[in-house]
């Protein structure tokens, strides 16, 4: 490797490395991935969801061959607390048609096979490489060095997608470390269950899918956790921040156990297998943690640059784009030569004209609306589960009273100035 | 399920030559430590204390590499790097 000079290297193989890749490979351009993995995909974890529309102009007809699960026709809500569930459901037969809206996929077979189509289309993956550090010159990027022997590699531009650590960009001093109210750790695992039983479970058939997403008093307001049906396995998980797993002296995997022996829960993975166990961070904080996007022969995209929509499980998608983005703008940058910081500009440029940009700064209050109004995913959900238990309990008791007996524990609990307060807090942010 | 039967479950390379790629900077930090948030906050039960040594013993071989122990360390005390290239985790799924 060590003489060869290629136009851009991309170091780390996920969705938003492989997608500049791609894109770059079919213009003509000579470029190179790094990956510190076994094989593209082989660190590469998610819930599981991916979103079609951002592959349009990378990989035609998507998803084709592509190793998807099932095509998602089915999303629910669950406001959980300790014995039951207050939930929202929308299923809609328009996501039966193709293009489907999006699948389920397990990421070490999704990504091996993105690499697949960018080798095809000219890029070259390495593989069990891993990429050390910037090697600067003038003030400029112009190449990486490897772990391996005569391991530095030169390039016109260098693409920063090696993930949510990224020490690539903290070591260029593109951030600091990453705050711990700004990253969440999601634990999963894989549970393998009969198809059938899964079609029966979630009601769907063969290909169709479900997603359920969990919050609430279970939780005391403080995680997330997910269950999303694949072909033949269910994938479950639950994440927290890790400031407040720091705070309530928390264990992920007994976390993790708690919500697989709700009773909620439990019945929908009975008798399955669990096939592999999970850890991953999710770079949450949103547009106000977003680090330097840009320098002189350098950008950074995908879950290195914190492109995560906590609040639409969206992340993939936005790493696709932005790798796609940052590719044009190698493109165009290339026509004059000139891949200075203020060439590179136009990639910040399209991700502010894209969805990418114009949906983290809408939502760019919410991470912290979480962190700070725990009452919202605590209180909220504990007394709409009353409420629903309260309503549909007959004993006796006329629905007047009830009606009265609820919004006098609303009171108590919340207080009418908070409940208003927290209402336009919610409008302001999500709205 | 135990959390060393799913760990069993998972895919590694470790590392024999190149050794641990977590390491903790100053062992005096953490017997000094009030939280001690390693201990519960990693997701794969690495680091571990070791009573009759008197220290926190770092199980590498168990890192799902998730980087959630260098982001809670308050005194940031462990270096933390990433296994040589084609070393560590390995997931079949993902």
């Amino acid at each position: 490797m060590s003489n060869l000079k290629y136009d851009v290297i991309v170091v780390g193989a996920g969705p938003a490395g492989l997608a500049a890749a791609t894109v770059l490979a079919k213009a003509g351009v000579k470029v190179i991935v790094i990956e510190r993995g076994r094989f593209a995909g082989s660190k590469n974890v998610m819930g599981g969801v991916f979103y079609s529309d951002c592959m349009k102009g990378i990989i035609d007809d998507f998803p084709g061959k592509a190793p998807v699960e099932r095509h998602i026709i089915d999303q629910r809500i669950w406001l959980l607390d300790n014995n039951s569930f207050v939930g929202f459901n929308h299923k809609n037969e328009l996501f039966n048609k193709k293009p489907y809206n999006c699948h389920t996929v397990f990421r070490a077979k999704f990504d091996n096979w993105f690499a697949k189509q960018a080798a095809d289309a000219g890029a070259l993956i390495i593989t069990r490489t891993l990429a050390k550090e910037a090697i600067i010159e003038n003030n400029r990027i112009v190449g990486i060095t490897t772990g391996r022997p005569d391991g530095d590699i030169k390039a016109d531009c260098v693409i920063i997608a090696d993930g949510v650590n990224s020490l690539l960009a903290k070591s260029l001093g593109f951030r600091k470390e990453i705050k711990r109210e700004s990253v969440a750790l999601a634990v999963k695992e894989v549970i393998g269950l009969d198809e059938k039983i899964i079609n029966d479970r979630f009601n769907v058939k063969s290909g169709e899918g479900v997603t359920i997403e969990v919050t609430g008093s279970f939780f005391n307001g403080e995680a997330m956790a997910f269950i999303y049906t694949n072909k033949k396995s269910i994938s479950l998980g639950v994440g927290m921040v890790v400031e407040d797993l720091v705070k309530n002296k928390i264990n992920p995997n007994d976390l993790l156990e708690s919500f697989k022996a709700h009773p909620s829960v439990a019945p929908l993975i009975n008798g399955g297998e669990t096939k592999e166990y999970l850890a991953h961070l999710i770079p949450e904080g949103g547009y106000k943690e977003m680090p330097k996007l840009i320098g002189n022969g350098v950008m950074v995209v995908g879950d290195a640059a914190m492109m995560v929509d906590a609040i639409h499980r969206e992340g993939s998608n936005l790493a696709v784009t932005s790798g796609k983005l940052a590719a044009e703008t190698y493109i165009e940058a290339a026509k004059a030569g000139d891949f200075s910081k203020k060439s590179l500009s136009l990639y910040e440029e399209k991700l502010k004209e894209s969805f990418v940009m114009k949906d983290l700064k809408k939502y760019k209050g919410v991470p912290a609306l979480l962190q700070h109004n725990k009452r919202l995913l605590q209180q909220y959900p504990k007394i709409l589960n009353n409420a629903a238990f309260e309503i549909l309990n007959v004993n006796g008791v006329s629905k007047h009273d009830k009606e009265k007996l609820l919004w006098k524990n609303m009171k108590q609990q919340i207080g009418v100035s908070n409940l208003i307060r927290d209402l336009f807090k919610l409008w302001r942010n999500v709205g | 399920m135990r959390l060393e039967d799913k760990l069993y479950l998972d895919g590694y390379k470790i590392d024999e030559i190149g050794g641990s790629h977590l390491v903790i900077k100053d062992m005096s930090v953490c017997l000094d430590c009030e939280l001690q948030q390693c201990l519960y906050v990693c997701p794969c039960g690495v680091y571990d204390f070791d009573a009759k040594r008197g220290e926190i013993e770092v199980n590498y071989d168990a890192c799902l590499e998730c980087g959630t122990c260098r982001i809670a360390c308050q005194y940031n005390n462990i270096e933390w790097r990433y296994p040589r290239g084609g070393f560590g985790v390995s997931y079949k799924f993902g």
